[in-house]
Formats: structure tokens, sequence, C-alpha cells
């Protein structure tokens, strides 16, 4: 399926491979020192946990898998970083930012 | 637009508009913008294989032989890039009117910009389309005047419109860049606001720009062609709000909604010189689409000054930035760092004065008049339009005159 079609709503678990369509920039601004999510007609301003979270959406690794390398990575229980992923990329779901 | 608005802990959604009066919102605004402008409106040409009734432009259109030379559109691309700018808006007129558009996407690309074609579309090939995407434009809005094609050719005054836009469109999902369709809404439209979320779905549009025409330029001159009702703006703003509910993660609906049935008025361009810019195809720099209409203000032209140095110190930006050249009732208004007093261009162009508040507010006593005025129009048959053509911009510019305030 195209990135740029999108039929019906993504409801995200923990099995869905969620990756950024092509036309989404996640990018660091040199000025701001920040970084930046560029959508048609949007900036959003993810901070240092969405940035995780989004890096590594790469459409291969599940969520659960995401959860786990974050849990790691952060020495945090999973339970809480799941509710805390989930919420954050159903959100962006709807937003039409993630697909899975 | 609210509740995709509201961050969710971990990040904020900015608004960043093409359309007038639009530009920058949202709660991330006061951080990005503290820094540097966000948004850039690049009007390229005001030429225009369409005429539409309701266009923003001003009156008098910008003649071809004083367009910006290629090298400078690309130099202002550079220097919006480097000025901590992230979104550009390809716009005018017809941006694909230019031959250089291809030069100009390059060098927004270069410079880190988000760039965002704003397009009738009429007019674009696929291979000139696909040589765009690759060269790094990020994203394509075409305007339908009408889900009807009949009447949507009436309104642009273009025939064959309708068949050209949605080739066009499928084109832009084809080739994998995300599609806005822009819905500019009037009485003569509104009806159809149904079938347009129908058609966004359809063509598999990412957003919906349902688009209440803002009284400007040519929409101001052909109000009474345009302005619908109360009653149908309710319900049009209403069946909106459901939709959008019932279309989560399918199709993002933006909604602009016309301010002379408000009674606040809106927060127009996210405040004046806060976050965006707009450069006319002369290269004069401004900080709204209609800030031209004000006459007392003197423009710099990006040929003769830095875009930063227009943006921190150019009187025209600073002219209404804060709050600090507000009369009352807005000096003392709760409400003036959440509106900024409204729109400068709309206090003008009914009041005289561009320091008056915006008469779309309630507390203004321009309001009760001017509402009256559009309720009138709405409710006697729409005047014939005067199309958008050189031709009428010659008989048209005329003095307005404004509206007597209330006792």
């Amino acid at each position: 399926m195209s990135d740029t079609t999108s039929p019906a709503r993504l409801i995200v678990g923990r099995e869905t491979r969620p990756h950024l369509p092509a036309y989404l920039k996640l990018r660091h601004d040199p000025g701001r020192d920040r970084w930046i999510l560029l959508a048609p007609e949007r900036v959003l301003t993810p901070d240092q946990t969405a940035v995780a979270v989004l890096k590594l959406c790469d459409g291969k690794r599940t969520v659960e898998e995401i959860v786990a390398a974050l849990a790691e990575e952060y020495s945090a229980p999973a339970d809480v970083i799941r509710t805390d992923v989930l919420d954050l990329l159903q959100g962006l779901a709807d937003k039409g930012y993630i697909k899975g | 637009m609210s509740e995709e608005l509201k961050g969710n802990g971990h990040l904020e959604t900015l608004v960043v508009d093409d359309e007038p009066t639009e530009g920058v919102s949202g709660d991330a605004s006061a951080e990005l913008c503290a820094r540097a402008p966000v948004g850039l409106l690049a009007e390229l040409t005001h030429r225009c294989p369409l005429q539409c009734s309701y266009c923003s432009n001003p009156i008098e259109l910008e003649r071809v032989n004083k367009e910006l030379s290629t090298e400078t559109w690309c130099s202002v691309m550079r220097q919006a890039g480097e000025m901590g700018i992230l979104q550009v808006h390809l716009s005018g007129g017809e941006p694909t009117a230019r031959k250089d558009l291809e030069d100009i996407v390059s060098a927004a690309s270069e410079a880190g910009l988000y760039s965002n074609l704003i397009t009738a579309a009429v007019t674009l090939n696929r291979a000139r389309l696909e040589d765009l995407a690759k060269r790094g434009l990020d994203h394509v809005q075409i305007s339908f005047q009408d889900v009807d094609p009949e009447n949507a050719e009436r309104i642009g005054a273009y025939p064959g419109a309708t068949q050209k836009k949605l080739d066009v469109a499928r084109w832009v999902t084809e080739l994998g860049l995300p599609l806005t369709i822009n819905a500019p809404i009037h009485r003569q439209n509104i009806h159809n606001v149904p079938r347009y979320i129908e058609l966004a779905v359809k063509l598999g549009a990412q957003r919906l720009e349902i688009a209440h025409v803002q009284y400007y330029g040519w929409a101001y001159l052909n109000r009474a062609a345009l302005i619908p009702t109360y009653e149908e703006t309710v319900k049009s703003i209403e069946f909106v709000e459901r939709e959008r509910e019932r279309l989560k993660g399918i199709l993002t609906i933006d909604m602009v909604v016309p301010d002379y049935y408000a009674k606040r008025p809106k927060p127009c361009m996210g405040g004046w010189a806060k976050g965006f810019m707009n450069i006319t195809p002369a290269g004069k720099v401004l900080p709204c689409h209609a800030a031209e209409t004000i006459k007392t203000l003197q423009f710099d032209n990006v040929q003769d000054r830095p875009l930063l140095d227009i943006w921190l110190n150019s009187d025209a930006f600073n002219a209404f930035r804060g709050t600090d050249w507000m009369k009352e009732p807005c000096r003392s208004c709760a409400f003036k760092e959440v509106d900024f007093g409204g729109c400068r261009c709309q206090a003008m162009a009914i009041t005289g004065d561009a320091r008056n508040t915006d008469p779309a507010c309630a507390l203004s006593p321009y309001h009760g008049e001017m509402v009256r005025l559009a309720r009138e129009e709405a409710s006697r048959p729409p005047k014939p339009f005067v199309y958008r053509n050189p031709r009428n911009a010659a008989e048209a510019l005329k003095a307005e005159r404004p509206l007597e305030p209330a006792e």
C-alpha cells in the first residue's frame, strides 16, 4: 500500500510495525537546537522521548521491540514505556503521520 | 483543529498554513517563533490561468516584467533556511506559470525548507511533477473550485479544469507525495461540503482544507457574490466537526471559518510579524497577504535588503508587532494576547484605521454594521462575479468607502 493512501484508521498495537512515511522529515534544527518533525503545513516539536521512539520506527521493528529497546536504554519498566509509546504512536497515526 | 493541536506530553503541533489570515498557530508557536519566523509564503507570480472571484490577491495584480529573477528567488530560499524558516509555500497566482519553478524548488530543498506547492493544477503535466518531486518538493495542494465540474469551471472560468485536477491529484499520490485538497467555500458551493470530504477520501488525500473565503482583495470586492448566510455557515461547520471525528486517522480536515459571524476576531496570522512572512511576485516583503491594503505602510524589497534584516527591523513588520500599537478596546482587553486584536487589514478595509479593533470583534463599534451588511448581502440573490483578470482590475481600482461607527 502506498504511504499516501490510507483507507482505514490504523490502530496501533504491540505487533504493529510503525514507520514514518517518506514525506515526514525528522531533523535537527540547529538554530533552535531542537528536533522537529516536518509534515505538510505542520511542524511538530517532539521531545527527547518522542525522538527516541520515532528513530526506532523503521517499519521492521514491532511496537513491542521498540518498547524493549527503550526499556533497556532508559532502564525503565516496559509496562510504563509501552503505555506511553502506544499513546504517542496512536496520536501520530490519527494525524496520518505514522503508517503500519 | 483544536483537538489535533493538543499536545500529548511528548510533542506539540504547529500549523503553518498558506491560507490568508491563518499563518502560524498552535501551542508550539511561542517557542519556535521566539527564535525566527517559521513560515514563508512565496507568491512567485500573479499570473494565473483561473479567474476565481474569491482570490485573496490584491486587486492590483503584479505585472510579469516586475517579477523577481530566478537568482533572487533562489537567494530568498537560502536566506530563509539560514534564518530558521522551516516551511515555504510556493504559491501565486499559479506558481507553475514560472518556468523556473524547478530551480526554486531545488533551492528550497537545499536550504532545508519543507516545500508546499499550492497549485490550481490545470497546467501541470506528469513529467514536470515528477521532476519537481525529484528535486525535493515535499507536498502538493490542489484547489478544487467545486465538486460539480460545471460549477467549478464557471467559478474558475477555466473549461475542462476538473478532469485536469483529478489527473494531477492521481499523479501526486502515485509519486508518493502527500496531497491536500483545498476547498474554497462560499455561498455558491457551500452545499457541497459533504461531497468535498468524499472526494478527498477517494483521491487518497491526507488533508482537506475547508477554507471559507476570507474577504480580502478580489474576495472583498465580490463579497455579495460569495458570502453565505449565517445558517448555512453554521450547518457546514457543524458537519465538518462531526466528519473530523469519523475520519480520524484517514483524513485531516483543516477548517478556516468565516469571521463575519463570529463574536471574537481570529488571531490573524497568529499575530502580526510573529512567525510568518509573505513575499510578493515583485519582492515586497509583507507580514501577511493583504498588508499592502494598509497604505500608510512602506514595504522593503528582498532585492534591496537581507530577509533577516527586514524581519527584525522593517517598519512594516514593527508597526503592529506585540501590543503597544493597540487602541481601546484592545489595549485593556483580556484577550489581547490571544487574538492580537484580529486582523489589521480588515480593520483598515472596513473602519479606515488599521489600529482599530477588527470589526469581526463584538467589542468593535463597527461590528453591528458589518454583520448587518453581510447578512443583507447573503439574503439577496448573489451578484454576478467580478472575475479576477487584468481588465477587471483596471476597472475596480477605485477607493473603498469605510463604514461609519455606531454611536
